[in-house]
């Protein structure tokens, strides 16, 4: 076996051979060991990865040895190789995060199943990145997505209510993922090839009902896996009442793979030949991705549940992503893929500082975060300092993805977008500053459901939390690394989309 | 003895059922048919055992466990042999490199074989745990407590 020219597989079928031998693990500490190792080996797979592609431009694996556009190809750039080193960043630190927090919120008979679902759904995430068929896309979508169904209803062990928020995440996915396998059959019916580069060809120049009706199906269908505003419903209860290490793993992927599948549509299959691209950016993506921006922030801030909290505050961002490439503009595509990448790294932080309190309190409402800072402060200060991020400070990565989106709005002419830019994050810093104060100046509980005493949370979960807001910091210093990668990766995919609309 | 045509008549169709299935199975690569169909047909044969005998004596024959380690090994069977191909110096899944230099391709002929063959098994085990867990289930509530 030659390993450099099979690696462009590797980071796929490492994770789904190791899934079901979770199955046959003992309970206990042994599955949690195999997802965290696997993860770990999929992320170094997932970097050797992106620094091939960064040298050789495009990579491209035939599976099966058919040859493109008969037989399934992955294909990768660097767009994707970037989503594919978070994805499996990310996965690395949560799998390993997520032993004491599971052991208390999922029930232990379920342990192994549990490990195997979070290995399926990175499958299903890595998949849906790396490869270069439409309707592959499809199936390691629902892989990715039937998985996250039913680790959200795992949390039902702690509350009840995880098993709605599942089936009505299970209604709307499966209704988006049937939009977008209706496209793909449309598109499919015009061109006669799945291929994303040869649709990309034979697409040009067409533009009859057919395919315009499969581009909408396709918008609709992957706006609902995104949680695109007014399709954003079912995320808040996935979000709130899932496991906290799931919600830390879900929130910091499933919705970034889904904008970078769009984006790829956009880009690399449909181009600016498409009219209705154009209308799409104009009348869809920018006056949802403002009007998200505004109402989600502005829902999130009356929340007294911290987990809905960030929930809400996640379609918010998801509002700034689709806002940078609806400008279509380089600045724009290189702004929404580096808030793909450093949301997940704050919203990741986030989320595993709040399955920590849980750990501890047992709680995710804003009651039980009162007088946190003496009680547990390691634990505080990561929230805080992620926190910080979100809001868009400087030395933080959210301070580069703002200031990236900003030059783009101005650079684009969209100068009223920066302001309103500007003024969304105001919002994020009266959400995150209600945690804060109540964290940081509130007196503990001395009576009530919260008055225990509480101990920092153990250093299984501390260290990797930590690493995640040591990333936060550190990418917003070294700012050439993720700027430079997206940057060339925007270029590339605005040189296929052909210029400017 | 209760019942006794259901009983003899489960007993005549189970073996030609299971029969049936496997003929599905490895007739798939060249006709209509293969591991799904096959694997479903399979699963069949038990449901039918089931409702004649009831879950219990199922469970018994076939047991939860026993269904959990046939899917993985349906699933390692059809992702070993992508393994297998990449190991052997192909791609994943390109099954020419299983016999090379065969002027009838007959590597294609194998790959296939073996990767229904994983379909199969993890279909009909999959099939069969979703009856267990339905037919299985306690109520939460009483139906007398409506």
């Amino acid at each position: 076996m030659n390993l450099a020219e099979q690696l462009p597989v590797l980071p796929v079928i490492i994770p789904l051979v190791a899934a079901p031998i979770t199955l046959l693990l003992p309970q206990g500490r042994a599955p949690h060991l195999w997802a965290t190792l696997i993860s770990w080996l999929t992320f170094a797979a997932c970097i050797f990865l992106v620094s091939a592609v960064s040298d050789a431009g495009v990579i491209s694996y035939h599976l099966g040895g058919w040859v493109p556009p008969l037989g399934i190809e992955y294909r990768i750039d660097l767009a994707n190789a970037l989503v594919l080193a978070l994805v499996s960043g990310i996965a690395s630190v949560v799998f390993a995060f997520a032993y004491r927090s599971v052991r208390v919120e999922v029930d232990p008979r379920q342990s192994t199943f549990f490990y195997c679902a979070m290995l399926i759904c990175l499958t299903g995430l890595l998949g849906v990145t790396i490869t270069g068929d439409a309707f592959n896309v499809f199936v390691f979508l629902e892989i990715s997505s039937l998985s996250t169904y039913a680790l959200i209803a795992m949390g039902a062990n702690r509350d009840r209510r995880a098993l709605t928020a599942a089936f009505n995440y299970l209604v709307m996915g499966t209704i988006g993922a049937t939009f977008f396998v209706i496209g793909i059959g449309l598109l499919y019916q015009a061109t006669g090839t799945l291929n994303m580069a040869d649709l990309h060809d034979r697409l040009a120049g067409q533009s009859n009902r057919m395919v315009e009706a499969g581009f909408a199906f396709i918008v609709v269908g992957i706006g609902l896996k995104l949680a695109m505003f007014p399709l954003h419903l079912w995320l808040p209860n996935a979000y709130t009442y899932a496991p906290s290490a799931v919600s830390a793993f879900i929130a910091a992927t499933a919705t970034k793979v889904a904008v970078y599948v769009l984006i790829r549509f956009f880009y690399s299959v449909f181009g600016f030949d498409f009219g209705f691209v154009a209308f799409a950016f104009t009348y869809v993506l920018l006056p949802l991705g403002l009007a998200g921006m505004f109402i989600a922030s502005l829902v999130a801030l009356f929340q007294d549940d911290v987990k809905r909290m960030l929930a809400y505050s996640s379609v918010a961002q998801i509002g700034y992503m689709l806002l940078g490439l609806s400008f279509a503009t380089v600045e724009g595509l290189t702004a929404s893929l580096v808030h793909i990448l450093n949301h997940a790294l704050m919203k990741g932080a986030l989320f595993m500082a709040v399955a920590c309190v849980v750990f501890r309190t047992g709680s995710h409402s804003l009651q039980a975060f009162a007088g946190l800072a003496k009680r547990m402060p390691v634990t505080t200060w990561a929230f805080i300092l992620s926190g910080l991020s979100l809001i868009g400070v400087p030395l933080t990565v959210g301070f580069i993805s703002k200031w990236y989106l900003l030059t783009a709005a101005f650079a684009a002419g969209h100068g009223y977008a920066a302001f309103l830019i500007v003024a969304s994050s105001l919002i994020a810093l009266v959400y995150i500053g209600r945690v804060a104060e109540m964290m940081l100046l509130r007196e503990a509980p001395s009576e009530g459901p919260y008055a225990i005493p509480i101990k920092e949370a153990p250093l299984s979960m501390l260290i990797p939390m930590w690493v995640l807001v040591a990333a936060n910091i550190y990418f917003g210093v070294r700012t050439d690394l993720t700027g430079d990668l997206a940057t060339r990766a925007a270029e590339a995919l605005m040189l296929v989309a052909g210029g400017a609309p | 003895m209760e019942r006794a045509i259901l009983r003899v008549t489960t007993k005549i169709l189970f073996g030609p059922i299971i029969l049936y299935a496997l003929y599905v199975q490895f007739h798939g690569d060249y006709g209509p048919g293969g591991g799904f169909q096959a694997g479903i047909i399979f699963a069949v044969a038990f449901i039918l055992h089931a409702f004649c005998f009831g879950l219990d004596q199922t469970r018994k024959a076939l047991p939860q466990r026993a269904l959990i380690v046939a899917m993985v090994i349906g699933l390692l069977f059809y992702a070993g042999t992508g393994v297998a191909t990449m190991l052997l110096g192909g791609n994943l899944l390109a099954y020419d490199v299983i016999v090379p230099g065969s002027t009838h391709y007959a590597g294609q002929h194998y790959g296939i074989l073996l990767v229904e063959w994983g379909v199969g098994v993890t279909v009909a085990s999959t099939m069969l745990t979703i009856f267990y867990h339905f037919t299985g289930r306690e109520p939460d509530i009483d139906q007398e407590d409506w």
